[in-house]
């Protein structure tokens, strides 16, 4: 379909021509590119005439290997998709499931979710903060973000054990309850966070630099961004405030208050001050859950009915049959695990809509996973955002983006 | 007048002369240590063991304090940390990015992937990155704390320290 790489330099080889345009590889193997992202750029002198996402680099074949373990260990493999924000996917692959099972999650489970969630989005958020203001030249944003992400992820640490695929949450509600401990370390980290935020925005805020290689970069306007299928920071930023977390709430969204900040412009700076805004919400939430923990103090955290972690194949019903010698006999007859259907989920994960689409046989595993993944249809935007910016400003779109390779290629 | 009692010993085996700026020591052992102590490894972000790889640079754990400083370019290297699944479609980029690094180079494979192909036995994943690169210290860990990333470093830095002729006689 498309020309290698090889046929593109030598036919750049051969031609003497300066107005023909100019091929350039960028990845897999670049520091900015995020992971393993490809681009294919066709230049003319500087400038962007086409960029060319080539993707599948990192494509492991999850949503097959989930047709071959079963729902709980199912769960496992979501830490490994978004691997910036596990607690989100988590979440996601739970919420199809316990529709499946027809479940319904004590309500400390879904406070506790609402928590993890939250905490999810603050570390992705300081992570793409960190890579986006180092890509663009500002270190010391970096160091800063690293030291309190290392907070939250020690805080992660002491609930579940990981810090970064955490498998906290499973199907019919979480595996452990919070400690007192944690608890308080939380609202200390909430407490201290909005400070923490401030210091970002005195860096990078009025920065010359910061502004110059922001403002006006990938414009999107709000009709665009819906025709390209952009959620999530993306989406907002351009003025539309679509948030699943307000429109399908999930969890204990519709307990808690919040807003969804919206941009102005739709350019990479107000992407950048959506999420910012998006931080002290998040704080904000967990702030409230935190509060609300109080109150059901003691209650359990798992579904009654919840599936064990090692799911049979098939139950085996015993049905009591009188003998004439041995009294009763139990003839074994199976029945189904989960009743055969179809079951849906999205949420919003910080880079945007994760949607889940789940298809059931009957049996312990899933007959067939369906994600629908933000960075996929975020990758699939870059030709259009790039389109007639220059080389160094693709670094910033790749990074306004918030593009995770795994989340991606699945 | 003994070469012990003239000279002072600022690393196993290397001597200074006190006051001036000469050091006695055998070959091995001069190179051995200059390669030990600033081991310059490539950013190879693949998945998951790239955000701890990341982690493990920045200002937490500093990596910077053991002479460990990251380069984006396969031509200013020491070693490749190869963080995260390799897929059969990445592995000949990875290759190509080895061969590229000057020698002396290392390998060290970082995560379950990268050693063994960890949970993911599928159709489009490399089973382990030492099925095409020599790796020099595996990591496991799904994905290995920093601690561990640390003292795997370390330990390339032992292995370096020992070397005899690995890298031919005309160093």
């Amino acid at each position: 379909m498309s020309t290698t790489l090889i046929e593109i330099t030598s036919k750049q080889r051969n031609s003497n021509s300066w107005e023909e345009p100019f091929f350039i590889n960028m990845g897999p193997q670049h520091p900015s590119t995020h992971g393993v992202l490809r681009l294919v750029l066709e230049l003319e002198g500087e400038t962007i005439v086409h960029c060319d996402p080539r993707i599948g680099y990192l494509h492991r074949g999850v949503e097959k290997l989930a047709e071959n373990l079963n729902y709980n260990q199912t769960v496992v493999l979501s830490d490994r998709l978004d691997y910036i924000a596990s607690a989100a996917n988590n979440v996601a692959f739970c919420l199809a499931f316990e529709k499946l099972f027809g479940l319904e999650v004590p309500r400390r489970a879904k406070l506790l979710r609402t928590i993890v969630g939250e905490m999810a989005r603050i570390s992705s958020h300081l992570l793409w903060l960190a890579t986006h203001a180092l890509d663009i030249g500002a270190m010391t944003v970096f160091l800063y973000c690293f030291r309190d992400r290392e907070w939250l992820l020690n805080i992660f640490e002491k609930i579940c054990g990981a810090r970064l695929t955490h498998s906290y949450v499973r199907v019919g509600g979480v595996r452990l309850d919070f400690t007192q401990e944690i608890i308080d370390e939380l609202y200390k980290f909430t407490e201290e966070f909005p400070n923490r935020i401030l210091e970002y925005e005195t860096l990078i805020d009025v920065n010359r630099i910061w502004l110059k290689r922001t403002i006006d970069i990938a414009v999107v306007t709000a009709e665009k961004a819906i025709n390209l299928g952009l959620t999530g920071p993306v989406l907002r930023g351009s003025g539309v405030p679509y948030d699943v977390r307000k429109f399908r709430p999930y969890d204990a969204y519709s307990e808690v208050e919040f807003e969804v900040p919206v941009g102005e412009r739709g350019d990479t700076y107000d992407r950048y001050k959506v999420r910012m805004k998006e931080l002290r919400q998040s704080n904000w939430i967990i702030r409230q859950c935190l509060d609300k923990l109080a109150e059901t103090k003691g209650e359990p955290v798992l579904a009654e009915g919840a599936p064990d972690l090692l799911i049979p194949e098939k139950i085996k019903e015993p049905e009591p049959k009188p003998h004439p010698k041995k009294g009763f006999i139990f003839t074994g007859k199976e029945v189904d695990v989960v009743p055969p259907g179809e079951a849906f989920a999205s949420i919003e994960s910080p880079k945007g809509e994760l949607a889940v689409y789940v298809v059931s046989d009957g049996s312990n595993k899933p007959w067939r996973l369906r994600i629908r993944t933000p960075s996929f249809v975020h990758i699939s935007a870059i030709p259009e955002l790039s389109r007639g910016y220059m080389i160094a400003d693709l670094i910033a779109i790749i990074g306004t983006l918030d593009v995770v390779l795994g989340d991606c290629d699945r | 007048m003994g070469i012990e009692k003239s000279t002072i010993e600022i690393a196993p085996k290397i001597r200074q002369i006190p006051g001036t700026p000469v050091i006695i020591s055998p070959l091995d052992e001069i190179f051995n240590w200059a390669r030990a102590s600033s081991l310059w490894p490539m950013t190879f972000g693949l998945a998951c063991c790239a955000i701890e790889m990341m982690a493990t640079g920045a200002s937490h754990f500093d990596l910077d304090r053991f002479g460990i400083i990251f380069r984006a370019t396969p031509r200013q290297a020491d070693c490749i940390i190869v963080a995260g699944t390799v897929t059969k479609k990445m592995a000949p980029a990875v290759k190509r990015v080895y061969e590229q690094m000057p020698e002396p180079k290392y390998v060290i494979a970082m995560g379950s992937c990268a050693c063994s192909g960890g949970i993911f036995r599928t159709y489009s994943t490399v089973q382990g990155v030492d099925e095409f690169l020599p790796v020099d210290v595996y990591i496991p860990g799904c994905p290995p704390r920093p601690e561990a990333l640390i003292y795997g470093l370390l330990k390339l830095q032992e292995k370096i320290r020992k070397e005899r002729g690995r890298w031919g006689f005309w160093r």
